[in-house]
């Protein structure tokens, strides 16, 4: 009963501490308030501004709809925290439950919560990099920055990666009337979270809309004028584009370096943690006083054979903070599994594009109704004969029914018919991902781990 | 007054569109593009607005919390 005494003492007066002061970190306090946690909170964040929303920053903001100074994320209650806010943790010590900040401070806790999430992957040449019109887009400065750059009508946008947020930005540039350049580095954009099929479309979609999309080439240098600005970009097939304005959308990095040295199992893939939310540390052994969750986290999933997933998705931080928050102040009999089904969505050039399960895990794809050609379809995945994923281009409705057949491992290709099937659905075809041992840009999706048919440890260079 | 709409929940009903309008846009057939920092003069349209999402997929600052919770976030950082 010892332990029973520890946890009414620790809901009562112990000391919590998360590091990560986003969506993530904010839920999670939320949760622990709501849960009756009375103790002290303190959240600490690098970026100088309360919990801020972030999809906006790609799309309402460079559209000119919205403010990034105003994407503040709204409370669910008031929060009697201590909040650290422009300083950055720099080091854990877990033998004497202390964070180091980047002040001199440190911070004592019971229990521990890291939340760091991910930073934009930066253009890897240093100096080209600071060259004036070269941008990424992570943060609200980030995108406040890039929304100025847009108002004063540059001649040409450069968009290098066509994942989700490049393709979102490309996006906003043409509905501004901008000209824009593309270049990607796969057959097609998206190809990393939804396969060349879907990608095909995707490609389709940003030409229609008048982008200059360049497939299959690599941009090879950034090149500035006397006074440090951008003035063009090198291609790998040896043309040169003029642009004065460059966003690096090369996909994130999890913000694990502060940990380097503190014991715990973190590193560029992220913090491997169990199906409750808690870190293991390097010898693989779990602890039992610091959680993770969010884009920083790496948890096994029962849907997909147990591989440690981790996920840079809006509802994976927040059904991960709460699940974290409920176990840290629970007995491990009341604890909780994080099993939540993957599921995004991102919106460009007016579609509305979701997905739920993991895509990239699909070997075939079957366009179950609508048409790619269209831009308006459901395409559901197939992994050893089950449904893993399903991807809908303004089909949103169908996604729900199609999560239910992830999560009962339905088969694949589905048995029943459905409304608006046309001849390209009749039957699945290679979802055309690339090699997974191959190095990428940006996934959304890292699996690491082993899959039953296929073990192996690959060798993946940190700068792709 | 903040607001956060989930589009993992949002399914494109466009009540909110219908609602508040100056804060809800559908953006094609399906997206949805919404202020999250609404005007407070909004304050009843988006109540109704939230009310009536099919799928309660839109969180708003609670009126009597958010003062307190503002004046939180901006002393903090000491």
């Amino acid at each position: 009963m010892a332990s029973d005494g520890f946890l009414e003492w620790m809901r009562r007066e112990g000391r919590i501490v998360i590091v990560g002061a986003s969506l993530a970190g904010l839920r999670a306090a939320e949760t622990l308030r709501e849960e009756g946690f009375t103790g002290s909170l303190t959240l600490i964040g690098d970026e100088p501004y309360e919990p801020y929303d972030r999809p906006p920053l790609s799309k309402q903001v460079l559209l000119g709809k919205a403010t990034a100074d105003r994407t503040a994320l709204p409370r669910r209650m008031a929060l009697d925290a201590n909040w650290r806010l422009g300083v950055a943790a720099t080091g854990l010590d877990m033998a004497a439950k202390r964070v180091r900040l980047a002040d001199g401070d440190e911070v004592e806790y019971d229990r521990l919560l890291i939340a760091t999430g991910v930073h934009a992957r930066p253009w890897p040449h240093e100096a080209e990099a600071d060259l004036d019109g070269v941008f990424v887009l992570r943060t609200r400065d980030d995108s406040a920055g890039l929304h100025r750059r847009l108002m004063a009508a540059p001649r040409r946008v450069l968009v290098i990666g066509a994942g989700f947020t490049g393709s979102e930005i490309a996006s906003a540039c043409r509905e501004r009337g901008l000209p824009v350049t593309v270049a990607e580095r796969a057959a097609a954009p998206l190809v990393g979270a939804l396969g060349g099929v879907v990608g095909q479309a995707a490609a389709e979609l940003q030409r229609e809309h008048g982008v200059d999309l360049r497939c299959g080439i690599m941009v090879t240098g950034l090149e500035g004028d006397s006074a440090g600005r951008l003035r063009s970009a090198h291609l790998s097939d040896g043309t040169t584009i003029d642009a004065d304005v460059a966003v690096v959308s090369l996909g994130a990095t999890r913000n694990t370096a502060w940990l380097a040295e503190s014991g715990l199992g973190a590193g560029p893939r992220g913090i491997a943690c169990d199906a409750g939310c808690r870190a293991f540390d390097v010898r693989g052994i779990v602890t039992d006083d610091i959680f993770v969750a969010g884009d920083v986290a790496r948890s096994p999933h029962a849907l997909f054979g147990y591989q440690f997933l981790s996920l840079e998705h809006w509802g994976n931080a927040v059904a991960q903070a709460e699940i974290a928050a409920h176990n840290m102040i629970s007995a491990s009999s009341d604890r909780r599994p994080h099993l939540w089904v993957p599921a995004f969505w991102s919106s460009q050039f007016g579609v509305s594009i979701k997905s739920v399960g993991v895509p990239s895990l699909g070997e075939e794809v079957l366009i179950a109704q609508g048409s790619l050609a269209e831009r308006r379809f459901t395409g559901v995945y197939g992994y050893q004969g089950r449904v893993i994923a399903a991807v809908t281009f303004d089909q949103t409705k169908w996604l729900e029914f199609y999560q239910r057949q992830i999560e009962t491992a339905a088969p694949f290709p589905p048995a029943f018919p459905t409304v608006d099937r046309r001849p390209e659905g009749l039957r699945p075809v290679p979802a055309d991902f690339p090699d997974p041992s191959l190095p990428t840009h940006g996934p959304s999706v890292t699996l690491s781990g082993y899959s039953p048919t296929d073990r192996r440890i690959t060798f993946t260079p940190a700068r792709a | 007054m903040r607001l956060v709409v989930d589009l993992n929940r949002c399914q494109g009903y466009a009540q909110c569109a219908f609602l508040a309008p100056d804060v809800f846009a559908m953006h094609g057939d399906e997206a949805l593009l919404y202020n999250p920092h609404a005007d407070d003069s909004q304050r009843e349209h988006v109540a109704r607005a939230v009310a009536s999402c099919p799928v309660q997929a839109i969180l708003v600052d609670d009126l009597g919390d958010a003062a307190a919770t503002v004046k939180e976030g901006l002393s903090s950082g000491q």
